[in-house]
């Protein structure tokens, strides 16, 4: 491969182009169409694996980059690039997808052709959010990305379906349009859309207060943070086995990135400020969403609220680097690379949960923990992943869920001993929720004669299982080259925070 | 020198649809049976021909011709390509509908060639007396256009209120110009741009007649509060008609503004400012509240269609070239979004009942997987998401509202979209989340199911290249 070989590009459209063609060849065959689709994904699998290889983790600037000018009129480029923040989480969109695609082979019967070509499309826009460097491509990215979710849980949705894909959609759109108003604002002041310069442009501290408010409200609800998490539980509990994979697994992710990309290094000086206020709301969301966690019948919802609570612990790491910076810069690394691998953890183990409750729901029809008892008598193999991937969202240190929040409650243990203590609970409280759903659900007496009747998992549910097995235990017992792609960019991004970029 | 010639070359357009327009009447007197098929392809080969003239008629600068009471410059010169445009697609469309009621009659392409001839003037008038004798031509063949099927109680309804209410408007519109001149002394806005420019203060008289006009203005594009006609007409006008109401006068009435407000009285621009700042705000918040609690499509539509003339109207109300721009393009891109969803709904019917409830539109994704997915997209664009060009018709508003100064007006106007996207996901959902009902049915003609294919599809296109559109629309404003 040649340097020049647009690889962005490739990712972005191949699947985009793929989930067309799929809807296309409809008419041929369903086989053609699963077959094709599988193809497509894996081939954007491989072009990722391709970029991370070539990809130079030492450095800290954009790597890949590609720029055209694709709107004069509003100054807007089709820039692309990665660092070593976004690599790692187009990797986790390229594996989830494969995964989603493996995992819908025939559980949607209904327009499997759409649904198949729903997920390349959302694909290929998640990637796009992931390697934009113009904010207004990055905003179409990230806006684009609503419709074929919106439609994901429309179309092959529970029975309340509407309700919840109408409330994701119109909470996202509400957090976004602000965001879009206040790149508006940042354009005509700056008069680049570039997010590069956007990130060099100094700002006043009122105007870097409002452009940060702006920004929370777009990224907090994508993550979701608390208070503005309540559409998550419903769109999980409603969406289909992939739909809550691609949720839990990236699309939350999306807010993450954004903090790291847009509200850090833009208003720095805000961010500083007000870095109380997010780590406020985090710790809420680690014990309070865990507590809430433990009171739900749905085994679904409860993933749900153990996701908010776990992503808590990313946007805890991202904040509070501030008051480490002024201590030791080594732990302000830590805590960034904490969350990130929590990110990226996070994207294994709830997906994989969430495969886990699908697996019983095709089965069972049933997503009632009370519903369930004693499932390691008929399904032992299915009973082993299910167990596994419990511990590895209870945090076993061994796998990847350790090791995330272990280097968060690390660093947070030096910005305020009492961040660390009450992240900390999030070990007796993620283990106590998780745990005791598990106790409910497999272990224990046969509960009914439908559990009886189960049968275990067939070889493609094992397989998208055990990849992701493997995928957790690897990050958990070796997560050093993770850290070390994106070393650099987090050093870069933490001098992007020092500097306060007051007018 | 007066020279004659010029003049009639500059004003082809005009003398070139009239002329054709007659022929045509005459044609479809004595063509019998064959009237019908021949007027409509006449009037189609007159409407392409006309474009393609305007085109690639030279661009040259400015001119005032027939004692300054026209002008042809590149604003017209766009306008009118693009009504002719619209106008071609809005028949050709209309044509399925009406063929399946049988009420495919010469008079339906007739009246709305000569609708298109006063909107031609409209783009081109320079003078108070000939932008109303436009105006006129227009409203009257639209009146009789929304009448056309005259057993259809509805359409008879409609066709009342909007004369009725169309005549106030008119009346408001012609006392504050009588008034203007009573002031100026002059009818032409050149003259009256000149007299007002000169003017030492402002005196209250000017600023009455001013609210007149503006009051008119509204009224025409159907802003609150002077939007009572809109849902009463889109509703009970056939679909075909709504169709045409819905698209090509948005073109006129913003031309309309232009000359007006900004060829004649840019000096008041403070004062007609504060007044699209009311309307275009109300208009907001009103159209897109009440379009909500709508059960009926084409209702729920003219209220959204009040919400959009209040963005139009933001980026009139800037007073800035920048805002012209975006309010020109938005006009363009709102009329291409209004034309593909009329156009699928009168395309569709349920054994040859129109389709009027929302709920008609269950489980189209299952009937109809093409043409509800192409309606998708329309509603997307019109909620302003990005993949489709209606998110850039927002971009530009809001960045020349905050480009003014106008934050909180941004702000508003997006929460207001927000609200919109509501009821826009609703049509998504009737179609792809719920199951089919009742089987709906396309209309079989394939000329017009390519348009509206490419119709939508534009929707896409224009969200990837809009550079082209983008400068098209700027060049003219400039």
């Amino acid at each position: 491969m040649t340097a020049s070989f647009p690889f962005l590009s490739v990712l972005i459209w191949l699947p985009i182009i793929g989930g067309i063609f799929v809807l296309l060849i409809k008419k041929v065959s369903l086989h053609a169409v699963r077959w094709s689709s599988l193809l497509l994904s894996l081939l954007t699998f491989i072009v990722s694996i391709a970029l991370a290889n070539s990809f130079d983790g030492s450095q800290f600037y954009m790597q890949f980059t590609e720029h055209v000018s694709w709107i004069e009129t509003f100054n807007v480029f089709y820039s692309l690039g990665v660092d070593g923040i976004s690599v790692p989480l187009i990797l986790l969109t390229t594996v989830i997808t494969v995964l989603v695609v493996i995992a819908g082979w025939d559980i949607a019967e209904e327009r499997i052709t759409e649904y198949l070509a729903s997920f390349l499309i959302l694909e290929g826009l998640m990637i796009g959010v992931f390697c934009a460097l113009d904010a207004i491509l990055f905003y179409v990215f990230f806006e684009g990305m609503l419709i074929p979710m919106f439609l994901i849980i429309g179309i092959w949705g529970g029975p309340r379906r509407v309700y919840a894909t109408i409330k994701f959609f119109l909470y996202t759109f509400f957090g976004s349009v602000f965001f879009l108003i206040a790149l508006i604002y940042l354009y005509l002041d700056s008069g680049t859309f570039e997010i590069a310069k956007l990130q060099q442009f100094p700002l006043s501290a009122i105007q870097q207060m409002f452009l940060f408010f702006a920004f929370l409200i777009a990224f907090a609800v994508k993550v979701p943070m608390w208070p503005v998490h309540t559409w998550l539980p419903d769109a999980h509990v409603e969406a289909p086995t992939g739909g809550s994979v691609v949720l839990a697994a990236i699309m939350l992710k999306v807010g993450g990135y954004g903090f790291l990309r847009f509200s850090i290094p833009i208003t720095p000086y805000a961010s500083e400020q007000l870095a109380f206020l997010i780590i406020f709301m985090s710790l809420i969301a680690v014990i309070y969403i865990g507590f809430v966690a433990l009171a739900q019948r749905d085994m679904k919802r409860l993933i749900a609220y153990s996701s908010i609570a776990h992503m808590g612990f990313v946007t805890l790491g991202f904040f509070i680097i501030f008051t480490l910076l002024t201590k030791s810069h080594s732990h302000a690394e830590l805590a960034v690379q904490g969350g990130m691998v929590q990110m990226v953890s996070h994207g294994f183990i709830s997906g994989a949960l969430f495969m886990c409750v699908g697996v019983l729901y095709d089965r069972m029809h049933s997503r009632q923990i009370a519903d369930y008892g004693g499932v390691v008598n008929t399904m032992p193999k299915f009973a082993t992943f299910f167990v596994i991937f419990a511990l590895a969202n209870a945090g076993l240190p061994g796998t990847s869920g350790f090791v995330g929040e272990f280097m968060v409650i690390l660093a947070s243990f030096n910005a305020n001993i009492w961040y660390a203590i009450l992240a900390a609970t999030t070990l007796v409280l993620g283990a106590a929720y998780t745990l005791w759903m598990i106790k409910r659900v497999v272990f224990g007496e046969v509960a009914n004669d439908q559990v009886a009747a189960l049968k275990d998992i067939n070889q493609r549910e094992f397989l998208c299982l055990f990849i992701l097995t493997l995928l957790v235990l690897w990050l958990g017992l070796w997560p050093a080259p993770l850290i070390e792609m994106m070393d650099a960019s987090v050093t870069n991004l933490l001098q992007q925070a020092q500097l306060t970029n007051l007018r | 020198m007066y020279n004659i010639s010029v003049e009639i070359i500059l004003s082809m357009p005009e003398f070139l649809l009239l002329i054709a327009s007659s022929i045509i009447l005459v044609v479809g007197l004595f063509t019998g049976r064959m009237a019908e098929p021949l007027t409509f392809f006449l009037s189609i080969i007159t409407l392409i021909i006309l474009a393609i003239s305007i085109h690639f008629s030279s661009s040259s600068p400015d001119k005032f011709i027939f004692g300054e009471m026209y002008i042809d410059d590149s604003l017209a010169k766009t306008i009118k390509l693009f009504i002719c445009l619209t106008v071609a697609t809005v028949l050709l469309y209309a044509r399925a509908y009406l063929q399946l009621r049988s009420q495919a009659r010469p008079e339906f392409y007739l009246l709305a060639l000569f609708a298109t001839l006063g909107m031609l003037i409209m783009a081109s008038a320079h003078n108070f007396v000939l932008i109303y004798l436009g105006l006129e031509l227009l409203s009257l063949s639209m009146y009789t256009l929304v009448a056309y099927i005259r057993d259809s109680h509805d359409a008879s309804e409609a066709a009342i209120k909007y004369f009725v209410l169309g005549a106030i408007a008119s009346g408001m519109l012609l006392y504050g110009i009588s008034i203007m001149y009573g002031l100026s002394g002059t009818l032409d806005l050149a003259a009256l741009s000149n007299y007002l420019h000169d003017l030492e203060e402002l005196n209250l008289p000017i600023i009455f007649a001013l609210t007149f006009i503006v009051v008119g203005i509204a009224f025409k594009f159907g802003a609150f509060p002077f939007h009572m006609w809109v849902p009463d007409v889109y509703h009970g006008a056939p679909t075909a008609i709504t169709l045409f109401i819905a698209t090509a006068p948005k073109f006129a009435a913003f031309v309309m503004t232009m000359r007006l407000l900004i060829d004649g009285m840019q000096d008041l621009v403070i004062d007609w400012q504060q007044m699209l700042l009311v309307l275009s705000a109300l208009s907001l918040i009103f159209g897109n509240v009440i379009a909500i609690a709508q059960s009926n499509i084409k209702r729920m539509l003219a209220y959204s269609t009040i919400s959009h003339i209040g963005f139009v109207l933001l980026g009139i109300m800037s007073g800035l070239e920048f805002g012209y721009a975006a309010a020109y393009f938005y006009t363009v891109v709102y009329v291409l979004m209004a034309a593909g969803t009329f156009g699928i709904l009168l395309m569709l019917h349920k054994d040859g009942e129109e389709v009027q409830a929302l709920e008609d539109l269950k489980g189209l994704s299952q009937s109809n997987p093409w043409f509800a997915l192409l309606m998708l997209l329309l509603m997307f664009s019109l909620t302003g998401v990005p993949l489709t060009v209606g998110f850039y018709a927002k971009l530009y508003i809001l960045q020349s509202l905050i480009f003014n100064d106008m934050l909180w007006l941004a702000i508003l106007a997006i929460l207001m979209s927000i609200v919109g996207a509501f009821y826009y996901l609703r049509v998504v959902k009737y179609m792809y989340f719920d199951e089919i009902q009742e089987r709906l049915e396309m209309q079989p003609s394939t000329v017009a199911q390519t348009v509206l294919s490419v119709n939508g599809l534009l929707i896409v296109a224009l969200f990837i290249y809009p550079t082209a559109l983008l400068n098209y629309c700027i060049q003219a404003i400039s």
